[in-house]
């Protein structure tokens, strides 16, 4: 019977392998996931023949939980709107980092001097550390995005706090990793209270712009942690998958990082322009404000247009009318591409996950290095629901938080028009100096109803 | 014990080079997917939490792992679930007429 379950365990591994390997390409993503999925349902399956597995009590719990649980994700997951996709990932990540905590919570209770090394309880306990992490600053990931949180929480002394509680965990872990099973339920207990707390106080501060970063980072954290109580529960599939991921997830997060120009550590240990900010520099020119018929007449008769989506166009849900009007442009001859910055949206790929629903072929979606060229050739760009990516000030003011982040070049097209809902700066609060530049007009509006006026607006012309 | 000491060393380096190479091939229009399979497949836990119940003995540790298994499976099930709606809708203008490989 073991051998069959070990068995089973390695196909699954490799299905996930497989499966992770496809996903690489769009041709063979959809397969890569059902192929992961296909492994899953072989180790869950097998598990239940698992020697350590008793009937019983626990045999029901084991699958009532399995019910209530995959039940209710299957729901919330059918459910869920594209745009809304960004903090259920976070909520899911977040589940599996506290089931690994709990995985570890079970063996620190269990452990006895018998039936433990001091390098399983380290293992353990470091498992659950990174576990709770995950779970509690997910959450609140979930919170923040899902607006049922207020954007960022500052206190003074916060980061003194947030380290001491950190100091003091880490304590609490080498106790519990030292003490040989002997192990005090009060150390138990706060070890897993103030892991917990550390997740939450380290995720509050940060804000909606570096959530991408943040969930990507919770996401290895939490494979990590599973893959650390693989080790502990002998299981080279949890192992495997694990580490896996959180290598996997962790060079995604370098990559998002870098994107932004943010170390990591910046991300987590401050805030946004938090010191009141360095000299602005003077703004020079006016914004100058165009109407929806004349913006959609402007590209109608351009050769080559570029739309920059935000995050805007996914609160505006405008995705399905800029593709009604690209595919209008398009007809009339018009080459249209999309540009997507890497950060832009909530997570990295968000835009293109929105664009795809709306049903935008991914061969006339370019990234930032692919398309930053171009924009010299294009008659019109149109920047919608987008602002820090396309900021200039970017390439040319050392003073701005957010110089040296790699922009796309919006400024470049002959003609650039910003549709954005009002006056105000964007996320960062950092002015952007392309709206008052020579070459650009303000489309004033919410994304979805200026895109209908575009679309009404070709369409008069027959 | 089927992994011992330096062998899971071993095992967690290679699983360490393996993911990173993995993902460093990944276009950029996929990283959301991805990052949603990445978090799929860490829902392999709901294995080690099945397991975990499975031995518990006290009502705290059913307790424990009862939520434990019922947050692993949110965490698989609701990670194939997202990821399978978003991978669905990635199409190309160019019909089947091209095998488009482009890996």
């Amino acid at each position: 019977m073991s051998m069959i379950i070990n068995l089973a365990y390695f196909a699954a591994a490799v299905l996930f392998i497989v499966g992770l390997k496809q996903m690489s390409s769009p041709t063979t993503a959809r397969p890569g996931i059902i192929w992961a999925g296909v492994g899953m349902v072989i180790a869950t399956l097998v598990t239940f023949v698992h020697p350590e597995v008793s009937g019983g009590v626990n045999y029901t719990l084991i699958i009532l939980g399995i019910v209530i649980g995959g039940g209710l994700a299957w729901w919330s997951g059918k459910k869920v709107a594209m745009t809304d996709m960004p903090q259920m990932i976070a909520l899911y990540n977040g589940m599996g980092g506290g089931a690994a905590a709990g995985i570890g919570a079970i063996y620190l209770l269990q452990a006895t001097p018998e039936t433990v090394s001091n390098t399983g309880l380290a293992i353990a306990t470091t498992g659950s550390l990174i576990g709770s992490v995950a779970f509690s600053g997910s959450l609140v990931a979930y919170a923040k995005l899902q607006g049922l949180m207020k954007k960022t929480f500052h206190f003074p002394g916060q980061q003194v706090v947030n380290i001491a509680i950190f100091v003091i965990t880490v304590i609490l872990g080498f106790m519990l990793a030292t003490s040989g099973g002997e192990i005090g339920s009060a150390t138990l207990l706060l070890f897993f209270v103030l892991s917990l707390a550390f997740g939450i106080l380290m995720t509050l501060p940060i804000g909606g712009a570096d959530m991408p970063v943040v969930i990507s980072l919770y996401n290895a954290l939490t494979g990590l942690a599973v893959g650390l109580k693989g080790i502990v529960l002998d299981n080279p599939a949890l192992m495997i998958a694990g580490i896996v991921v959180g290598a996997a997830g962790t060079l995604l997060t370098q990559l998002m990082a870098k994107a932004m120009n943010r170390p990591i550590k910046n991300i987590l240990f401050s805030q946004f322009g938090g010191g009141g900010g360095g000299a602005e520099e003077a703004i020079e020119g006016t914004m100058k404000e165009i109407q929806a018929n004349d913006a959609g007449i402007m590209m109608a008769y351009a050769e080559k247009v570029i739309i920059v989506p935000g995050y805007g166009m996914a609160v505006a849900q405008a995705q399905h009318k800029i593709w009604e009007f690209t595919q209008l442009l398009q007809k009339r001859g018009v080459d249209v591409k999309f540009a997507i910055h890497p950060v832009a949206g909530r997570m990295p790929g968000h835009m293109n996950v929105l664009l795809a629903e709306a049903g935008v072929p991914y061969d006339i979606i370019f990234d930032l290095d692919e398309i930053n060229e171009e924009f010299k050739t294009a008659d019109v760009a149109m920047v919608i629901g987008a602002n820090d990516v396309v900021n200039p000030v970017a390439r040319t003011n050392p003073d701005s938080p957010i110089y040296g982040m790699p922009i796309l070049n919006a400024d470049e097209a002959k003609n650039v028009i910003c549709v954005k809902r009002g006056k105000g700066s964007g996320f960062s609060g950092i002015e952007n100096h392309l709206f008052y530049a020579d070459n650009n007009q303000m489309l004033y509006g919410d994304g979805q109803k200026v895109a209908a006026e575009l679309v009404a607006s070709v369409k008069a012309l027959g | 014990m089927i992994i011992e000491g330096f062998i899971a060393l071993y095992i967690f380096m290679l699983a360490a080079f393996t993911g990173y190479e993995i993902i460093s091939k990944v276009p950029v229009i996929l990283h959301t997917p991805l990052m949603s399979g990445s978090n799929f497949v860490h829902g392999i836990v709901l294995v080690g939490t099945m397991v975990a119940l499975g031995h518990a003995t006290t009502p705290l540790e059913q307790a424990i792992g009862f939520v434990a298994v019922i947050l692993a499976a949110g965490n698989a099930v609701g990670g194939y679930v997202v990821t399978e709606r978003m991978l669905e809708m990635f199409k190309t203008s160019k019909k089947d007429d091209k095998k488009g490989d482009n890996a």
